[in-house]
């Protein structure tokens, strides 16, 4: 997609609604403005005007308006959708409810359930009856649900979701019904699962297709009056909206299938740091985004984030796995940790130092910000060590006082553990970096990956305080911090294809492979992913992806294999079990000899070719040492203060170099570059942190 | 400044997560659905003294201590003086390892520059290891599948082909259980190294700081809780349906001085069949029930658990001996914090719930074909009844407790194997009523495709004793278990299911707390619109007018909250 016109990139966040403008030159502009909860939209037209004024150029002159927004999860979090009703197989009418019938905490008598999104009584039943292989046991009377249909007009709904067992192998009674409804209550929005989610385990599915159903009339109002809006203004672009899968949509699959706008943000966040690794030819990285509550790691391999088909939104308690609702759609796989500048550091019973999830937010804040916190949060922590310029934090906007860090370090924790400030600022920062190193651990484990090797590329307002320390923990040599890092996710808005991934739940074992048939459901899987793409760019190349999910017969757990084109055009059940044998191994290190393989679910995803990226392969001239003043920084690898360097950011040009201890001081944060760490300004902006020999051994 | 003991804080948070890298690699890897759905494995990491330093939070607490336990084991029979780096060890002896055969433990131990530092243990439930097969009907243990003393799994990295090559002429499975046991391996080989690489970084040669560091701060903080309680004894009952016969179950936890002690003294004896518990399981639950009531903050190690004392006579169910049958073990083990709790009431009132549905309510079905076409399959699902209602808070519906066990998707199971599962939902009025509800149980209704008959093999309970309601509330619903075409069922053994008929059962609900007059009246007309309870519990036990219950259920039809 290359760009003739200048596009817009629209992030609307809990806070700010992030607006970037790129020129057809690629010169941006960016800008925040406080989310208007009541009407989105104003917020957006007010940050294009800012920036529209800055390029100085018209709305009018804009050829794209990309965006992404976290008012579908907010929705689902705040529970504001409509008035929605279930219709799904007698039998099963607690479904979403039962859940998984277990506590996701073990030690807690008084543990409170999610509620489900729907009322036991605004679940309904008919009777029918599927089986795994698709036949059909009770037939589905058309009679029923004419009769449901007068049950749910009582009821006043105005959004309906359709979830039937085994559905996604056998849609009939799921249209059957939407069919009746549609002549029947013809205002009434039908969501139906073998479309929404066509994936087996009804849970997931049945929860999936609610949160569509229940958030498609105000995320279909929303979007009708966003685009009324742009046109007042004068804004005749095109609009399209950034999906959980990190590609771009049209308004009206948007509007039809709004339940995979959810973590649309964080998703252009993972774009944006696949981008910066594509130009720096970097195979294997780290993101890592953290904020004021939160902390997102994602693990992007050869310039495309993980995906997985599943995730949980709205965790109720402590961010714990389980707590939420899952929603399967093909996502970006991101770890979320309660691990924020904002995140609260008490002392447990055993003396322990704990920090997070709970967060001081904006209001009061940490205890440096004067506003009446007391307790130490992380940011208070940061200010002690020296991470953070109390005169110039957030582009001097709030004026810090250390002091009053000092006095909540000190009660909270100092004080009961026989600690100094000091020591105790140590402790709660060397916690919350070891917390967010375990979560990365295990994700990376998860996956099947060593972090040994990856390069960490770092943003959010919080990250490059914390970047370096945390590289160190994980054994991660090399750290990218991009300009333009507080808007990330806008920018990475602009860098997304359009996409659309289709999946199906089919089962076949290799040893009963049939050819005909899987070459017959990848060319469905195929049209059905390239229509959604074609219709948002009628003449672009677009290609296909194909993976299939696949396991032992026995196992519970799939490994994604991606078929190259010989395969998806002949399908071979050796090749196939070749490449599933290969990629288990580098996984878990040995195969199982003498079981059977099967497929499981079937994914294409079809998307536009990225856009060329510039590479940065030279390294940059050097420029020589940058001295800057002096500064003391307590470092955390060596376990005590040092005598450090601080330097503008505005004064690294292209091949700068800095030694650690460092910090690199911007007007929205602080790059904190540990002793034994070089940091060098490379041709596009990015600090490149470097472990020191390293990078003596790549100048010799 | 005290700088070391920021660092000693970052290595105890290290361990915890090694150990969670642990089982989740296990989890990633095995082939047994108890392990991948229902969470049923442990992890943990050992100083060189055996004792448990951190131990991963998964699905079950009934490898709480046994784990614990374990290492100490090891060390005696394999001779902590011949174990060499790249050594594996296992067994699944149930008095050894945690309490049935279908339990393997490996244990590695770790070595630091040629020195022993500390061990990895890990435990999963495998699919089958021979024998009668999964269920109560075996006689003695030696009927229930192949036992592997605490042996070497592989020396020096060279895993023992003799050792593998009998147990793969043994089990059902074999491809699947030795790719289990391969799991289990590289799950405390990633462990491992993970410690190794921890001990590097903070220049450790040895443990004994952090070990230290981690169990004093551990007792303390377990002590100070204890030191919190009245210094009482109490004994609770209660009555469970059992195999053939009921058993009684009964406990006295008494709090002194630095730890508490709960004796089953007075508990009915082994019975017949394998629902038999050996005391390691025993220990687990009732020292689980009284760390989630006194210290679930406190994570487990060895000095967190140490303090909880239980003892039983030999030959009672709760501590039964080789070579009693103990494939089931779960049945009572799942009713003994039930048992605890009535005892620990009378200590320390309003803190603990009401009785529950207590064990999962599990059955097998074993499917063949009545004619030519057919599939044979064996198929496992788990299920819960209601949780006990808390003093503060209505039981949790269809929820498992104490089990932390995940139920199967309907779809998943029917994938199996050619059985269908007509009926999952929850059981209306079936919460001990009260103050606070108890938890509602289930409906389920189970048969096979056309052309097939199965066996059942029913592992239900409280059929003839239901779960009792505490200060006023009422009991919950019992058991239910019938064949469709009028046929009587048992809730414990094996059963025949013709072709065409389906077992309909109703799992039992939890308990309720309080006096029910007193409930919140918002909470019954949300009960009575959501259908949780029905219009004449409403009137009958609640008190609400005829009016209101019109006024709620018309409500509930217009589509209001409720």
């Amino acid at each position: 997609m290359a760009a003739t016109r200048a596009r817009l990139g629209v992030d609307i966040g809990g806070t700010f609604t992030d607006v970037v403008l790129e020129t057809a030159e690629g010169v941006r502009h960016s800008t925040k403005v406080l989310t208007t909860y009541a009407a989105p939209e104003n917020a957006i037209v007010e940050g294009m005007a800012r920036v529209c004024a800055a390029a100085g150029m018209a709305p009018s002159a804009l050829g794209q308006v990309i965006h992404g927004t976290t008012l579908a999860t907010n929705a689902l979090i705040e529970r504001r959708g409509a008035r929605t009703a279930l219709v799904t197989t007698e039998g099963f009418r607690d479904v979403i409810e039962m859940r998984t019938e277990s506590r996701f905490e073990q030690y807690d008598l008084n543990l409170t359930l999610p509620e489900p999104l729907l009322p036991r009584q605004m679940r309904f039943t008919v009777a029918e009856r599927v089986t795994a292989d698709g036949s059909v046991a009770i037939p589905l009377d058309r009679r029923e649900v004419e009769a449901l249909a007068d049950r749910l007009a009582e009821a006043q709904v105005e959004s309906v979701a359709v979830g039937l067992l085994h559905s996604y192998i056998a849609p009939a009674h799921e249209r059957l019904v939407r069919e009746v409804l549609a002549e029947r209550l013809p205002d009434v929005s039908v969501s139906i699962s073998s479309e929404v989610s066509p994936q087996m385990r009804e849970y997931e599915r049945f929860n999936t297709t609610i949160a569509n159903a229940y958030i498609k009339p105000l995320m279909a109002s929303y979007l009708g009056r966003l685009e009324q809006r742009l046109a007042d203004e004068g804004c005749t672009a095109d609009v399209f909206l950034m999906h959980s899968g990190g590609g771009i949509m049209s308004v009206a699959d948007a509007a039809a299938y709004p339940v995979r706008l959810v973590e649309s943000g964080p998703a252009g966040g993972a774009v944006f740091a696949a981008h910066v690794a594509a130009r720096h030819g970097l195979d294997r990285v780290l993101s890592f985004d953290m904020g004021g509550t939160t902390a997102k790691i994602c693990l992007i391999r050869d310039g495309a984030p993980k995906t997985a088909r599943v995730f949980e939104v709205a965790r109720s308690y402590r961010f714990k796995k389980g707590s939420g609702m899952p929603i399967s759609i093909p996502v970006i796989d991101m770890v979320e940790i309660g691990a924020g500048g904002g995140s609260l550091a008490s002392v447990d019973a055993m003396g322990r130092i704990q920090v997070g999830p709970e967060s001081a937010g904006s209001e009061p804040g940490p205890a440096c910000y004067g506003r009446g916190g007391e307790r130490p949060a992380v940011t208070d922590a940061d200010l002690m060590l020296g991470k953070l310029d109390p005169a110039n934090f957030a582009g001097g906007s709030i004026l810090l006082h250390p002091e009053r860090s000092a006095a909540a370090l000190h009660a909270q924790v100092g004080e009961r553990l026989g600690m100094d400030t000091e020591a105790a600022a140590y402790g709660v920062a060397e916690v919350v970096d070891e917390t967010m190193a375990n979560a990365a651990r295990v994700h990376a484990v998860e996956n099947g990956e060593d972090l040994s090797g990856y390069t960490m590329i770092a943003f959010g307002g919080a990250a490059p305080l914390h970047a370096g320390r945390l590289a160190q923990k994980l054994g991660i040599s090399r750290v990218l911090v991009p300009p333009g890092a507080g808007v990330g996710s806008a920018i990475g808005f602009l860098r997304a294809p359009f996409s659309f991934e289709a999946t199906r739940s089919v089962y076949m074992r290799m040893n009963a492979f049939d050819p005909g048939a899987a070459k017959a459901l990848l060319a469905e899987l195929t049209e059905e992913a390239t229509g959604f793409v074609r219709s948002c760019d009628a003449t672009a190349d677009v290609g296909a992806e194909v993976k299939l999910f696949m396991r032992y017969v026995g196992q519970g757990w799939e490994i994604p294999v991606a078929l190259p084109p010989e395969l998806v055009a002949a399908p071979d059940a050796g090749a196939i079990l070749a490449l599933f044998e290969a990629d288990y191994a580098r996984l878990f290190s040995r195969i199982v000899e003498g079981l059977d393989v099967e497929v499981t679910v079937w994914a294409v995803n079809a998307a536009t070719a990225p856009e060329p990226v510039e590479r940065v392969d030279q390294p940059p001239a050097a420029a020589g040492r940058v001295e800057g003043k002096a500064r003391t920084l307590f470092d955390a690898g060596l376990g005590q203060a040092a005598d450090a360097r601080e330097v503008a950011r505005d004064a690294m040009a292209p091949g700068a170099q800095v030694s650690g201890p460092a910090a690199v001081v911007e007007a929205e944060t602080t790059v904190i570059v540990p002793a034994g760490y070089d940091v060098l300004c490379q041709p596009d902006g990015c600090l490149d942190l470097v472990v020191a020999h390293e990078a003596k051994e790549d100048a010799a | 400044m005290r700088l070391s003991d920021v660092a000693l804080q970052v290595i105890w948070n290290r361990l915890i997560s090694v150990v969670e890298e642990q089982a989740q690699a296990l989890v990633r890897t095995a082939f047994s659905t108890s392990v991948r759905e229902a969470g049923d494995l442990s992890a943990g990491v050992y100083d060189a003294e055996g004792r448990m330093l951190a131990q991963a939070v998964t699905g079950t607490p009934g490898h709480v201590n046994a784990m614990a336990d374990a290492v100490a084991h090891f060390m005696r029979e394999i001779g902590v003086e011949t174990m060499a780096e790249g050594d594996v060890y296992v067994t699944n002896d149930p008095w050894l390892g945690t309490g049935h055969l279908h339990d393997i433990t490996m244990v590695t131990p770790s070595f630091l520059d040629g020195r022993l530092v500390g061990y990895f243990a890990c435990t999963a439930h495998i699919v089958d290891i021979g024998g009668r097969g999964f269920g109560a009907d075996a006689a003695s243990v030696f009927e229930e599948g192949l036992r592997l003393p605490i042996m070497r799994f592989a020396a020096r990295g060279v895993v023992d082909r003799t050792l593998l090559t009998i147990v793969r002429a043994n089990v059902r499975e074999p491809d699947q259980l030795v790719g289990d046991m391969h799991a289990l391996a590289t799950c405390n080989e990633i462990g491992h190294r993970r410690l190794v690489e921890t001990m590097r970084e903070f220049g450790l040669a040895d443990l004994t700081k952090v070990s230290d560091f981690i169990l004093t701060a551990s007792r303390q903080a377990t002590l100070e809780r204890i030191a919190a309680l009245p210094r009482q004894s109490a004994t609770g009952e209660m009555t469970v349906d059992g195999f053939d016969r009921p058993i009684t179950l009964r406990a006295t936890v008494s709090v002194e001085d630095g730890r508490i002690v709960t004796d089953f003294a007075g508990t009915s004896p082994v019975d017949a069949k394998g629902i038999n518990c050996p005391l390691v399981y025993t220990k687990a639950y009732a020292c689980y029930a009284l760390k989630v009531a006194i210290a679930p903050d406190i994570p487990n190690n060895h000095a967190s658990l140490s303090p909880f004392e239980v003892l039983a006579p030999e030959g009672t169910i709760v501590n039964a001996v080789h070579p009693a049958p103990v494939a089931l073990r779960h049945i009572v083990g799942h009713f003994v914090p039930d048992t605890v709790f009535a005892a620990f009431d009378q200590i320390v009132p309003g803190l603990v719930p009401a009785e529950g549905a207590g064990c999962l309510c599990n059955f097998q079905v074993s499917l063949r074909p009545t004619g030519p076409g057919g599939r044979r399959a064996e198929v496992l699902t788990f299920n819960s009844g209601g949780s006990g209602a808390r003093p503060s808070a209505d039981g949790l519906n269809a929820t498992a407790f104490p089990s932390g066990v995940m139920t199967m998707p309907v779809e998943a199971t029917e994938h199996a194997g050619p059985v269908v599962i007509w009926r999952k939902e929850l059981r209306a009025g079936s919460g001990g009523v009260g103050a606070h509800r108890g938890g509602l149980g289930q409906h389920m209704e189970v048969g096979a495709l056309p052309g097939h008959e199965f066996d059942i093999q029913a592992m239900l309970d409280r059929r003839d004793h239901p779960a009792r309601g505490r200060q006023g509330g009422g009991d919950g619903a019992p058991t239910k278990i019938a064949r469709s075409d009028g046929a009587a069922m048992g809730v414990k053994g094996k059963q025949f299911v013709p072709e065409a008929a389906r077992v309909v059962m109703a799992f039992p609900g939890g308990g309720g707390y309080g006096d029910p007059a007193q409930r919140d009246r918002a909470l019954v007309h949300r009960d009575l619109a959501r259908g949780y309870i029905d219009a004449l519990q409403a009137r009958e036990v609640y008190g609400l007018s005829a009016d209101d219950v019109e006024a709620v259920l018309a409500a509930a039809k217009r589509g209001e909250a409720g």
